[in-house]
């Protein structure tokens, strides 16, 4: 009890005093904030571009490809196949009548990024009517639908803010012509909303194709999966992969999810260790220049515990305060960009969103920084020579 | 010269604070070697690359097609020497994630148009007989255990055969590999007339036309020239020089320069914050000695000119033990993104030094102010 007595006091004082050392503590808190604003922008770039990802995902869809492939762009699917697949059971029924499925065809259209002029490859899916109506998420805003047999466009919110030239009533160049935009739609930020959607049939014509990429479908039920995928699997006459929408999705983002890694993996531990230095020089300082006074706390009979406590949670609130500013700064100027990971087979498009998550996996590690930072120095000032530093006066 | 003990004598005054501050200055320059000498050797190997060479594809995508038939009417520009044109192929090897990067080639003119690749005469030869040969890289020949004569089952889902069957079957008759092996050899090339006669789609199409040029500082408008050829056609093309399709394939992927600058903007300032504070502190420690240097003469100028010898001295010395380490490092960078070990380049280490220089004066200077106000007779007592 008098322990924990001891420690609440010399840390009280101690963070009264403060503002005393605010130029050396400053040190400790900017050090923080750069590494934590860094760390907290590239995190919400790729939880953003990942969240679009995974977020497109619903457990009662499906989508079946060529066999082997495992993105739609490289996969072709002859309409003899496509006929199978809709025939096949588990899928749901539309209220009209006829199955939830949309055999679809996937291209990519070279469009110029705002941010920097860099053209970059977008997404334009072709859907079969049904291809609306299996993915609910999807709601016009402005403008109308594309019409079966014209050469039209609907556009995705976020690929709209990203690229230039998708306004309503814009011409973008595909193969073999000009479409207009007439519309403009939102999903909640799934990875649709960075793509442009046409009438398949149109484009298919168009780009002078008679086959498919993929079928997406719509099952009865989350459980229809395995008959669904057995049906198909077990002909003979088909060679197609038939995965779960989340299960598609999760492997589409692995590779963003490594690099992103390796990005904060690498600059966030040389910043981290940079912000160390930083922290213990600061606090070394912070402990030498308070050595008479832990010393007289020492020699009226406070325990070495409370000291070296009270030092660390001075660097940990330095880390704290750190923290928040780094983070912050970081929020108030990305939150809610969109940002774009672009590719010759399309862009990803997303928003960047400073999450909870994000910002604890940044406070971690400001965390050990401001631990560690705060340790050494912890150490050092409970080992103080009370005569030694007492004589100093 | 002579003032240098006296400058070292400053600086190891207190050890650690010294020890710590050269640890944070070094690793903040490690990250600017790594980060400024990954897009500057990039930059440089752009700069590299020769204009002699233009690669024209689709302006909707490069995955999109041109017609074949565009073949003639390239040719009959004015100071296009040779072309050669290429079909994307999208094959892999036993697995679906063995893609082998496999392409249809006009096979009589694709060596010629691209003389940096080695190929011995007699395999050029056994290819152009062989309407099934295929030319490997080296690299991609070790991949898999390949060699001259082998058959080769390749599956696509993409390239699909009119037949029906299921596999392309090709023959090995050649392997290759670049001059000086500066690039990683991992294609697999085959016939563009055979691929296509049995492909079940894109027939009569290809994805790139590569111009070999007579001249190459006539380029620019050689590529205008091709474009407006097929400018109000329904597959209008994209005509760059091989430099600036290279730095347009590193630009889509993002803004990569910004997002790095911005990254070393942020350690930098960092930085100036901490050497700044750290050169303040330690100057006020030290004002009593500084006054006992004015004392005996030591004019303001001289004084000034120590607390910033002190301050250059630290940074620079920080710097370059991070720029050392960030070119050790740099080289792994590489090879973890398949991309050949080059050295880091020295301007990399030059403004690199530069920077350091600039942030050991800028923090030397609230200090250095400090001095040169600093009245004797008060620092002397201590008031």
């Amino acid at each position: 009890m008098t322990l924990l007595r001891q420690i609440l006091s010399v840390t009280a004082m101690n963070v009264r005093t403060l503002p005393q050392r605010v130029a050396s503590s400053v040190v400790v808190v900017v050090g923080i904030a750069g590494v934590v604003g860094v760390l907290v922008s590239v995190l919400a770039m790729s939880h953003g571009l990942r969240n679009a990802l995974l977020s497109t995902a619903q457990p009662d869809r499906a989508i079946v490809m060529g066999e082997g492939t495992t993105n739609e762009g490289g996969s072709a699917l002859a309409v003899d196949a496509v006929q199978a697949v809709l025939d096949a059971p588990g899928i749901a029924r539309l209220p009209e009548g006829g199955p939830a499925a949309s055999p679809e065809m996937f291209v990519a259209v070279n469009m110029n990024r705002k941010e920097d002029g860099a053209r970059s490859g977008v997404v334009v899916r072709g859907l079969a009517p049904a291809g609306l109506a299996i993915r609910p998420e999807i709601r016009l805003v402005e403008g109308r639908w594309f019409r079966a047999g014209l050469r039209e466009l609907v556009v995705g919110r976020a690929v709209q803010t990203e690229f230039s030239g998708l306004e309503i009533g814009d011409r973008v160049m595909l193969r073999d012509g000009e479409w207009t935009v007439v519309g403009t739609f939102e999903s909640g930020g799934t990875a649709n909303e960075g793509t442009l959607l046409a009438d398949v049939d149109t484009l298919l014509s168009a780009y002078g194709r008679t086959v498919y990429n993929s079928v997406r479908v719509r099952l009865e039920s989350e459980a229809a999966f395995d008959a669904f995928r057995d049906a198909l699997t077990t002909n003979l006459q088909l060679a197609v992969n038939v995965l779960r929408e989340p299960d598609y999705y999760a492997q589409a983002q692995q590779g963003i999810g490594t690099l992103f890694s390796v990005i904060t993996g690498v600059v966030g531990s040389i910043m981290a260790v940079g912000a160390l230095f930083a922290a213990l020089n600061t606090m070394y300082a912070a402990v030498s220049s308070r050595a008479v006074e832990i010393a007289t706390l020492r020699a009226i009979g406070f325990g070495a515990g409370g000291v070296v406590v009270s030092v660390l949670v001075e660097a940990l609130l330095l880390a704290l305060v750190g923290a928040l500013l780094g983070a912050g700064v970081a929020a108030l100027l990305f939150n809610g960009n969109t940002v774009s990971l672009g590719g010759n087979g399309g862009s990803i498009v997303a928003q960047m969103a400073v999450t909870p998550a994000v910002m604890a996996a940044a406070g971690a590690w400001a965390g050990a920084v401001g631990l560690l930072g705060g340790l050494f120095p912890a150490i050092r000032a409970a080992r103080l020579p009370v005569a030694t530093a007492l004589r100093a006066v | 010269m002579k003032y240098l003990p006296l400058v070292w004598a400053g600086l190891w005054r207190k050890k650690a604070r010294t020890v710590l501050t050269l640890a944070s200055v070094a690793t903040a320059f490690l990250l600017f070697g790594i980060l400024h000498g990954v897009t500057a050797t990039f930059d440089d190997v752009i700069d590299q690359i020769g204009e002699d060479r233009l690669r024209m594809t689709s302006r909707v995508n490069l995955l999109e097609a041109m017609p074949l038939a565009y073949l003639p009417r390239i040719q009959s520009v004015d100071g296009v020497a040779n072309v050669a044109y290429y079909s994307i192929f999208f094959g892999y090897y036993q697995e679906p994630g063995n893609g082998v990067g496999a392409g249809a080639i006009s096979v009589e003119s694709f060596f010629d148009v691209f003389p940096e690749i080695v190929l011995p005469a007699e395999q050029r030869e056994a290819m152009l007989r062989n309407r099934t040969g295929a030319v490997v890289g080296k690299d991609r020949a070790a991949e898999y255990g390949w060699k001259i004569g082998d058959r080769v089952p390749i599956r696509s889902n993409r390239t699909l055969r009119k037949d029906g069957a299921e596999e392309w079957v090709f023959e090995i008759v050649g392997i290759y590999e670049f001059e000086d092996d500066q690039f990683p050899a991992n294609e697999f090339w085959v016939h563009y007339d055979y691929v296509d006669e049995a492909r079940a789609i894109d027939n009569g199409t290809v994805n790139f036309y590569f111009m070999r040029l007579e001249d190459p500082s006539r380029s620019t408008e050689i590529a205008e020239q091709l474009d407006a050829l097929f400018a109000n056609s329904s597959n209008p093309t994209q005509t760059q020089s091989e430099k600036e399709w290279v730095r347009s394939q590193i630009n889509q992927i993002g803004d990569i320069e910004f997002f790095v600058n911005a990254i070393i903007g942020a350690v930098l300032f960092t930085l100036l914050f901490l050497t700044g504070n750290t050169m303040m502190q330690s100057v006020r420690e030290r004002i009593p000695e500084l006054a006992v240097l004015k004392t005996y003469g030591y004019s303001d100028g001289l004084v000034i000119g120590l607390v910033c010898a002190e301050a250059l001295l630290l940074c620079v010395v920080a710097a370059l033990v991070g720029l050392a380490v960030a070119s050790t490092v740099l080289p792994q960078v590489f090879a973890a993104i398949d991309a050949p070990a080059l050295p880091t380049p020295p301007t990399v280490i030059a403004t690199g030094a530069a920077i350091a220089a600039a942030v050991g004066l800028v923090s030397a200077a609230a200090p250095a102010w400090r001095v040169r106000r600093l009245n004797v007779v008060d620092a002397l007592a201590g008031r």
